[in-house]
């Protein structure tokens, strides 16, 4: 055993990560669900129409979220290149604006 | 009133800049954070409706107004100078002084930029902010810098180019007269007032007028990148909010600005480009409220452009803190940082969740008056495309971002937490956007129009949620979907960056191809049979005539050769026997005086 301190890893943790993804799905329907307090409250103002429909703001998020890494998807095949696509030299040292301390 | 007090402040950070070499060491680090901090005060202080003339040119009726305060000029220029203040707090460890100088000439230029009154100083100081921030990139003083200090300069000095050719037209449909105001959409539309708003849009980085931004900030220094961040394209927006309100094509400039950005930001490797994308994906924002044009939607772009420097410049300085201790910005090299940079990560995080409008942060105060004035004007396609960069803002910036550096892989780095003086500077914008968040009346009461705007509505802030918590599922549902590779993307810079070798290799082909030809042709083969020609083309025309006599009179073939031979050569040399000149010259004059009876 190191004499340091146990070094802090809770994120990388297996079981941590399946807390957080518990906690994400659960704040999801927590989300649409609150939105139960504006159908039996006063409701909601909305100004198209489609836009008062019950789940609107999540159903957007989701759709739009996954169109939009889709897109980059497939437009990453055509604008993806390799790092020296524009013949840059590769940068022999440090520029002077990092911490000298590792040089 | 003081006797200076209606003294342009971009003058203190351009004057001021030239003392900066006089202080050595620590001096000059508080030296150059007292400068903007001074002119943060004098701003401050600024009343409405001061101005600052200057007559300096015979030829232009009215004299210069350099300093024109109204309230949409001062809330830029106390943004300005309070994220310069706090800019050169984070720079506490810059040592080299050439950095500084330029950076406060360019900040200068951004102060002269906004309090300018008219179109002239206007290009003046939008001249000095070009020029002056390219010296900010090139002070990294890399290959990579100087390379991209070059392309930057060379698309800024095309858009100046266009904004004083529009400014010059713009002059002469105003009938000389350089007033720089609103410019009306429906009256004012001609070939000026496009050229200059074709100028102003290279600096906001519209595409396709927008690569220079994610090719040059990226390489500039930590501190560099942090300080180009917040002016180039801010000023783009104050000039917009001012001279093109109403202007509807903005409208959808702003809403493809807005997706443009989310969409690179994706494919992104480099941090600080993500961060540069993101950057455009904000302005979008802004110049689409330009479009809309009203009382609202020129306030609310305001007071996003306030929060947007504030959240952005945090952003950019955890960035900068995590290249600063480990050398490395690209998201394949990073991860696992967490462990021994918490406090870079926590105030990383409160940046990502005020660009992401989380309620409780700047940007829920902010960028959300936006939505609600395209809401008002009915917009429902450029309302729901916000809607949507909105939640795309929270998958690039919000997560993506310090996911990838601070979680993800642990790569085995252990760098030290950032520096204090990084992390004071830190500290204060992280409060800045809690507390415009939580209190947000202070930035409402210094908007150009009063706005009667509640973020804080329970249906606001439920549906607020929805969209973040789901965009957030998203991202991590498709997560291997969004493993980073060691690549970069092409944007519209590959048509300057492989467009001009390539144009370059054709021209060089197709022309000098064309050259090499024409000097086969003409002197290996014109020239050459035209000498031939007149060298012994009459002695050939001469043994031809004379074969087929020869072969009539039955002479061999062999005797013919002979006495071609002979001819050739004394047809060359012109060595006929005089008995044979003369016998052809008295056919010839019997030719003439035949011409000349049969003429009569």
């Amino acid at each position: 055993m190191s004499p340091e301190k146990k070094e802090f890893d809770w994120f990388d943790r297996p079981e941590s990560r399946k807390l957080l993804w518990r906690l994400l799905i659960g704040a999801s329907v927590v989300s649409v669900l609150l939105e139960l307090t504006l159908v039996f409250g006063h409701g909601r103002h909305d100004y198209f129409g489609i836009d008062g429909m019950f789940g609107f703001y999540a159903l957007l998020g989701f759709v739009a979220c996954t169109l939009m890494i889709l897109a980059a998807k497939l437009c990453g095949f055509v604008l993806k290149k390799p790092e020296d696509f524009y013949g840059d030299s590769k940068e022999e040292t440090l520029p002077e604006d990092i911490d000298d301390a590792l040089r | 009133m003081m006797p200076f007090a209606d003294f342009p402040p971009a003058l203190i950070l351009i004057l001021g800049a030239l003392l900066v070499p006089v202080f050595k060491g620590t001096a000059r680090s508080i030296y150059v954070i007292a400068l903007p901090g001074f002119a943060l005060l004098y701003i401050l202080q600024l009343e409405i409706g001061n101005s600052w003339h200057l007559k300096l040119f015979s030829f232009v009726q009215e004299p210069l107004e350099f300093l024109r305060v109204d309230k949409l000029s001062k809330a830029f220029g106390i943004i300005f100078a309070l994220n310069a203040t706090i800019a050169f707090i984070f720079a506490f460890y810059v040592k080299k002084c050439t950095q500084h100088v330029a950076a406060l000439i360019y900040i200068g230029g951004a102060l002269g930029t906004v309090f300018a009154g008219d179109l002239l100083s206007l290009y003046v100081f939008w001249e000095l902010m070009a020029v002056s921030s390219t010296f900010v990139i090139l002070a990294r003083n890399t290959e990579k810098a100087r390379g991209a200090a070059l392309r930057y300069v060379l698309v800024h000095l095309f858009g100046g180019l266009l904004l004083l050719a529009g400014i010059v037209i713009t002059i002469a449909h105003q009938g000389g007269s350089i007033a720089f105001n609103g410019f009306d959409f429906a009256t004012q539309q001609h070939t000026g007032t496009w050229l200059i708003l074709l100028g102003i849009l290279v600096n906001a980085g519209a595409p396709p007028l927008s690569a220079w931004l994610p090719d040059s900030y990226p390489e500039a220094s930590v501190t560099g990148g942090l300080i180009l961040s917040a002016y180039t394209t801010k000023t783009a927006v104050y000039t917009l909010l001012r001279g093109y309100p109403g202007w509807e094509p903005l409208i959808w400039i702003g809403c493809i600005m807005s997706v443009y950005g989310i969409i690179y930001a994706l494919l992104e490797n480099d941090m600080r480009r993500i961060l540069a994308y993101s950057i455009i994906n904000q302005v979008g924002f802004m110049v689409c409220a330009a479009g809309i044009g009203t009382h609202e939607a020129i306030s609310g772009a305001t007071a996003h452009a306030f929060c947007h420097i504030i959240y952005k410049s945090l952003l950019w300085m955890s960035a900068g803190a995590v290249l600063y201790r480990v050398g490395k910005s690209k998201c394949t090299d990073l991860g696992g940082l967490y462990k021994t940079m918490p406090l870079t990560l926590i105030f990383g995080i409160i940046g990502a969740l005020a660009i992401s409008a989380v309620p409780g942060t700047s940007g829920f105060t902010s960028k959300t008056i936006i939505l609600q004035a395209a809401e008002h004007q009915k917009l429902f396609w450029p309302w729901m495309i916000l809607e949507a960069a909105s939640a795309g803002v929270f998958l690039h910036a919000g997560i993506k971002f310090p996911y990838f550096v601070f979680f993800n892989k642990d790569r085995g780095l252990r760098p030290k937490e950032a520096p204090r003086s990084m992390l004071l500077a830190m500290v204060v914008l992280s409060f800045l956007c809690i507390f415009l968040g939580v209190y947000p009346q202070p930035l409402y009461d210094i908007l150009p129009y009063p706005v009667d705007y509640q973020a804080y509505t329970w249906p606001h802030f439920v549906t607020q949620m929805q969209l973040l918590i789901l965009s957030a599922l998203v991202f991590f549902l498709f997560l291997p979907m969004l493993k980073r590779t060691a690549t970069i993307s092409i944007d519209f810079d590959w048509f300057y960056r492989k467009g001009s070798p390539l144009f370059y290799r054709a021209t060089d082909k197709a022309l000098n191809g064309f050259n090499a030809f024409a000097g086969k042709f003409f002197i290996g083969k014109v020239v050459k049979g035209a000498s031939n020609f007149f060298e012994s083309g009459a002695s050939r025309i001469a043994c031809h005539i004379m074969t087929p006599i020869w072969a009539m009179q039955g002479h061999s073939s062999e005797q013919i050769e002979d006495e071609r031979q002979v001819l050739f050569k004394r047809a060359k040399r012109g060595a006929f026997p005089i008995g044979v000149t003369a016998f052809f010259a008295v056919i010839i004059l019997g030719i003439l005086s035949a011409i000349f009876l049969v003429k009569r």
